[in-house]
């Protein structure tokens, strides 16, 4: 097998990352990051985990500008 | 997930001054409702100081971070696989097609709304229509992505990507024919109001992704290059 540099930019075939080695940081990140969309987005509004409406009410013009659906 | 977080700094900064005062606007006009009926305000329970501060920013950063959360994993799939680009290049194209995939085609839809819109008695079926939507529209564009991917070996790169778009906007134009259309626009809620505060969402979010997809492929090119991993400096094997 023969190789040789090349020096003109974006040439190469780029490498992928395997999906075995994406998996786990996807399961997790995934996880959290749909939890924490859920709470600035839906939370005591459509669903309600937390009782109340302290957590709607604080993320409320944040919710509005990022075009949830809001009461 | 940092590139996320700037990008969410930046967004709240937008909000600040161009969603805060119409959001106000809508406020006096809700509240104008609610005294006409006869009734009272509804009662404060975070004051509107709160509300446009620090939970503006709570919310729209917590957002971002997670939305820079996914499209880290969203690249670190795409790399590689959608043809030869650095990763720059791969960042800028995922960051245009979420804001088109994500925001824009289910915003035609289900666009924002100010507050003073929306029945509470519909906030359920609202939402599960509006992920529905964005569900919809995410599974039709990586069929369409994975349709041109598979007609690149018949036609050209051009033709093939032509043919990807055009299903993906047939798709999304049956979903939008498909799920009913909510309006619950009081009659005298003033139009230009309305209008503003929807281009400013929009925008909002055009400013979120621009920001998120730039900064990220900064950051992911350094990394990559300082792993050996780029097509810059990968030596090519003949």
């Amino acid at each position: 097998m023969s190789t040789s540099t090349t020096f003109a930019p974006t040439i190469a075939e780029p490498i992928a990352i395997p999906v075995r080695d994406i998996l786990p940081w996807a399961i997790f990140v995934g996880l959290l990051a749909l939890l924490a969309i859920y709470f600035v987005g839906a939370e005591q509004g459509a669903i309600s985990i937390i009782p109340g409406m302290y957590i709607h009410e604080f993320v409320h013009d944040g919710r509005h500008f990022l075009a949830f659906p809001c009461h | 997930m940092l590139a996320g977080l700037l990008a969410g700094l930046i967004a709240f900064v937008y909000a600040q001054y161009f969603a805060e005062p119409l959001i106000d606007q809508a406020i006096v006009f809700e509240d104008h409702g609610h005294e006409s009926l006869g009734g009272h305000p509804a009662p404060e329970l975070v004051s509107r100081a709160v509300q446009s501060t620090l939970g503006l920013l709570t919310g729209v950063v917590v957002y971002s971070t997670a939305i820079g959360g996914i499209f880290a994993l969203v690249f670190a799939f795409a790399q590689g696989r959608l043809g030869r680009m650095r990763p720059r290049s791969t960042t800028v194209l995922l960051a245009a097609a979420a804001f088109i995939v994500l925001f824009l085609v289910p915003q035609i839809k289900y666009p924002a709304n100010p507050p003073a819109i929306g029945d509470p008695e519909t906030i359920r079926v609202r939402t599960a229509l509006y992920f529905a939507m964005i569900a919809w529209s995410a599974a039709a564009a990586v069929g369409a992505m994975l349709l041109a991917k598979h007609l690149m070996r018949h036609l050209d790169m051009w033709n093939a990507a032509l043919c990807g778009a055009g299903v993906y906007i047939l798709a999304a134009a049956l979903a939008m024919f498909v799920l009913p259309t909510v309006n619950e626009v009081p009659d005298d809620f003033p139009a230009t109001l309305l209008w503003q505060f929807r281009m400013v969402s929009l925008g909002g979010h055009a400013v979120l992704l621009a920001i998120l997809g730039l900064a990220f492929g900064i950051l992911a090119e350094r990394k990559m290059l300082a792993a050996g991993h780029s097509a810059v400096r990968l030596p090519r094997i003949v």
